[in-house]
């Protein structure tokens, strides 16, 4: 039966699910340890694109107080950034120290971000838009730097100016090789360094553009770390850049040969290779692993689990759906039954990643109905409300003894591991509050547990933040107050936190033991159980 | 652990990274010219001379030409590939017939080529023809003085008088 027990397989590559997996448990090393100190919400891991956004902002800001000092013409571009970081390092010394090290870390930040979205799978499926439109952002932010080191024309710009041109000679597009440009300071062009200054603002406003598009398909993207963690983050930057200010590398001198230089290894890695390989190998490189970046979502494909559908007769148009979708799959359309409600819920199956998660959000989901084919306004196909109860009563029976604890997991999580008395769904979101009130009022188990993925850092996105807020009474559809709170545990863990896990299900069955054991006795006492007083 | 330790701690391990970071951002250093070395730059951009390749126009070609066209000479709009020798020291260390650039093979022929010594004085030789045969119309021949991580060129404009020693 669907969902009962059990973690669903997807299909995947045995090299690329092993590699997954290694580095999902590095992840999930490093998040808990994040989660701990930081908190959950927190936890910068867990946030990597809105670091990665929010370091961009602090780049361009920092970047436009830069300008205002900046001289834009060869000659003196060197002396007028010498002056920044000499007379006033106070002031645009430090913002010259935090351009360049936010740039940096944005690269660092990007890196982990790709590979954690990577480990986590979130790449195949619907969710190729993301990952593909991520692509290009990693060459303009590489273009955004090295553009920028250009601009200091100091030993180290010389180096890359020189590299660069040679680079971009294989294409013979340039009437004149552009490393002519750089022979001789005679040769020197101030022309060639204003494209350069107009290249180092316009590829910056592309990345942007670009970082966009890439959050277009993502319902709430998160684009802004909580204020706590970008107040750490601008004081980290500020202790840093006093530590270290940045400092420039001697004015460039094209009679001399930039021989040892102090280079960005986040942004220049790739240079000494040009040097080592040759142009076109390391031309090569580059195309390649941005082609075959762009392949991935496809290899192999996905194997798309069916996805949600409305059921007009369960809809009314009351829009939860719509707001608890993770990936802006659902928008309300006209009505086109004739029913007196103005909207209807329309699910785009393109969009749609199948976590259920408006199936738990939708009204109409409520399991104590008593109707043959259980429907509701939207039902993911492959695991619809009808297999849902089906399968909480089949967990329920094979529970035994006085404390029995149904497990309703998410498949992403520890849970999702667990054997018996568990239903799992691809997101704990999925699971509409009213389930929990069926199954203690219909007697199905002692105590519920809502078991989900790792805390800050929801597979489906969204998900484990709806569970609270539902079960904390905050957000529709809310879970019902005679619902017992004693009686239901949430559990976060990720697939790796097993043992947290069972120990927590464990503490959680000792506590209903207790609770079992005062209700036995309240109820000898001739008091009313709460309990029973439910709708048949 | 006390919520008041905790932000230090947090604070602490951001810096900690950020550090790391900055560090990278310019270490370790890298040598791209080894100790004591120098480098040599031949570099010029030059089109070949086009009426080199012109041929006389057999009669026929002539006869099937309009009247007004006729030109004794017949010259392809391609320029020709200009030769270079580059000697050190008497050892030859390049030498090319270096086709013309752009899509209609009209644009001027480009020699970029790099060499790493080791400081000292050279014999440099450098000989350039316009045509694909005959002799080198431009020659030069020099002693030059690498220091270490000097960059030295050897340029060419005709209009200056040949090859140019930076
Ligand atoms: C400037 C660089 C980037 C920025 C600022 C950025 C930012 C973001 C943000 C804000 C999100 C939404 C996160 C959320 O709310 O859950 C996101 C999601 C995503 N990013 Fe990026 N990103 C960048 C680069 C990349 C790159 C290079 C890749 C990989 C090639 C990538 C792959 C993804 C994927 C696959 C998702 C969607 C995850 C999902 O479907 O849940 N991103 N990114
Ligand atoms: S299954 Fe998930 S992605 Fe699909 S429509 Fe429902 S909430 Fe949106
Ligand atoms: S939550 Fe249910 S009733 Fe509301 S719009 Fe969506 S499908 Fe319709």
């Amino acid at each position: 039966m669907a969902g009962v027990g059990g973690r669903r397989r997807t299909n995947d590559w045995p090299v690329l699910r092993h590699a997954k997996k290694g580095l999902r448990r590095i992840f999930d090393l490093s998040e808990r340890g994040a989660e701990r100190l930081f908190s959950p919400v927190l936890n910068p891991l867990a946030q990597l694109g809105a670091l990665s956004f929010f370091l961009f902002w602090v780049v361009a800001v920092s970047g436009i107080y830069l300008f205002i000092f900046f001289d834009t013409g060869i000659v003196d571009a060197y002396s007028s950034v010498e002056w920044i970081s000499g007379q006033h390092w106070y002031h645009a010394g430090v913002m010259r120290s935090f351009h360049r090290y936010a740039s940096d870390l944005m690269v660092v930040s990007v890196a982990i971000h790709l590979l954690r979205e990577f480990s986590l799978d979130r790449y195949r499926g619907t969710r190729w838009f993301s990952w593909v439109t991520g692509i290009p952002l990693i060459w303009f932010l590489y273009i955004s730097g090295i553009t920028g080191y250009w601009l200091v024309w100091d030993m180290l710009a010389q180096y890359v100016a020189v590299v660069s041109a040679k680079l971009l000679d294989v294409f013979p597009v340039f009437g004149e090789p552009l490393a002519r440009n750089f022979l001789t300071p005679q040769h020197l062009s101030s022309r060639f360094f204003s494209l350069l200054v107009f290249l180092h603002i316009a590829v910056p406003l592309i990345l942007l553009l670009g970082m966009w598009i890439h959050t277009q398909r993502i319902s709430r993207p998160k684009v802004n770390p909580p204020r706590l963690l970008a107040a750490l983050m601008l004081s980290a930057l500020l202790g840093v850049s006093l530590w270290k200010p940045t400092l420039s590398q001697g004015p460039a001198d094209l009679t001399h040969v930039p021989a040892e230089v102090g280079l960005d290894w986040l942004f220049l890695p790739l240079y000494p290779l040009a040097e080592a390989w040759g142009e076109w190998s390391l031309w090569g490189l580059l195309v390649g692993v941005s082609v075959m970046l762009a392949a991935m979502p496809w290899l192999p494909p996905f194997r798309r689990a069916p996805v949600a559908k409305v059921d007009l007769p369960n809809c009314n148009g009351c829009n939860r759906c719509v707001e608890d979708c993770p990936y802006e799959a659902i928008r309300l359309v006209p009505r086109t039954d004739g029913e007196p409600f103005p909207h209807q819920a329309e699910v785009n199956a393109n969009l749609c990643v199948s976590c259920g998660i408006c199936m738990g959000a939708c009204p109409s989901s409520t399991p104590f109905r008593r109707q043959q084919d259980l429907k509701t306004g939207i039902d993911l196909t492959g695991q619809p409300l009808r297999d849902v109860r089906e399968s909480v009563v089949a967990a329920s029976a094979e529970l035994k003894g006085t404390r029995r604890v149904l497990v309703l997991a998410c498949e992403h999580g520890a849970g999702g591991g667990d054997l018996g008395g568990v239903v799992t769904f691809p997101c704990v979101a999925m699971v509409p509050p009213s389930l929990i009130d069926f199954i203690l009022s219909k007697d199905l188990a002692e105590g519920v547990v809502a078991a989900g993925c790792s805390e800050s850092t929801c597979y489906n996105r969204l998900g484990g933040e709806w569970t609270k807020q539902r079960f904390a009474g905050e957000r529709d559809p809310y879970l019902r107050k005679r619902v017992e709170r004693e009686r239901l545990a949430t559990i976060w863990a990720s697939p790796f936190e097993s043992r947290r896990y069972e120990a927590e299900k464990a503490a959680f069955a000792a506590r209903l033991e207790t609770l079992e054991k005062a209700a036995q006795r309240a109820a000898t006492e001739g008091e009313s159980d709460t309990r029973l007083e439910v709708e048949a | 652990m006390k919520e008041a330790l905790k932000m230090p701690l947090r604070f602490a391990v951001l810096a900690l990274i950020f550090m790391g970071v900055a560090a990278l951002s310019n270490r370790p250093l890298y040598r791209s010219l080894p100790e004591g070395t120098g480098m040599l730059t031949l570099s010029f951009s030059h089109g070949a001379d086009r009426r080199a390749a012109c041929r006389k126009a057999t009669p026929e070609e002539l006869a099937k030409l309009p009247p007004n066209m006729r030109r004794p000479e017949i010259c392809p709009r391609d320029r020709p590939p200009i030769r270079v020798e580059f000697d050190i020291d008497g050892k030859r260390m390049f030498e090319a017939e270096v086709p013309p650039s752009g899509i209609a093979s009209d644009g001027p022929s480009r020699v970029h080529q790099r060499f790493v010594l080791p400081a000292g004085e050279y014999e440099i030789a450098v000989r350039m023809s316009e045509r694909p045969d005959g002799d080198f119309t431009w020659h030069e021949e020099r002693t030059i003085r690498i220091d270490p991580s000097n960059s030295r060129v050897i340029d060419f404009r005709a209009n200056a008088g040949g090859f140019v020693f930076h």
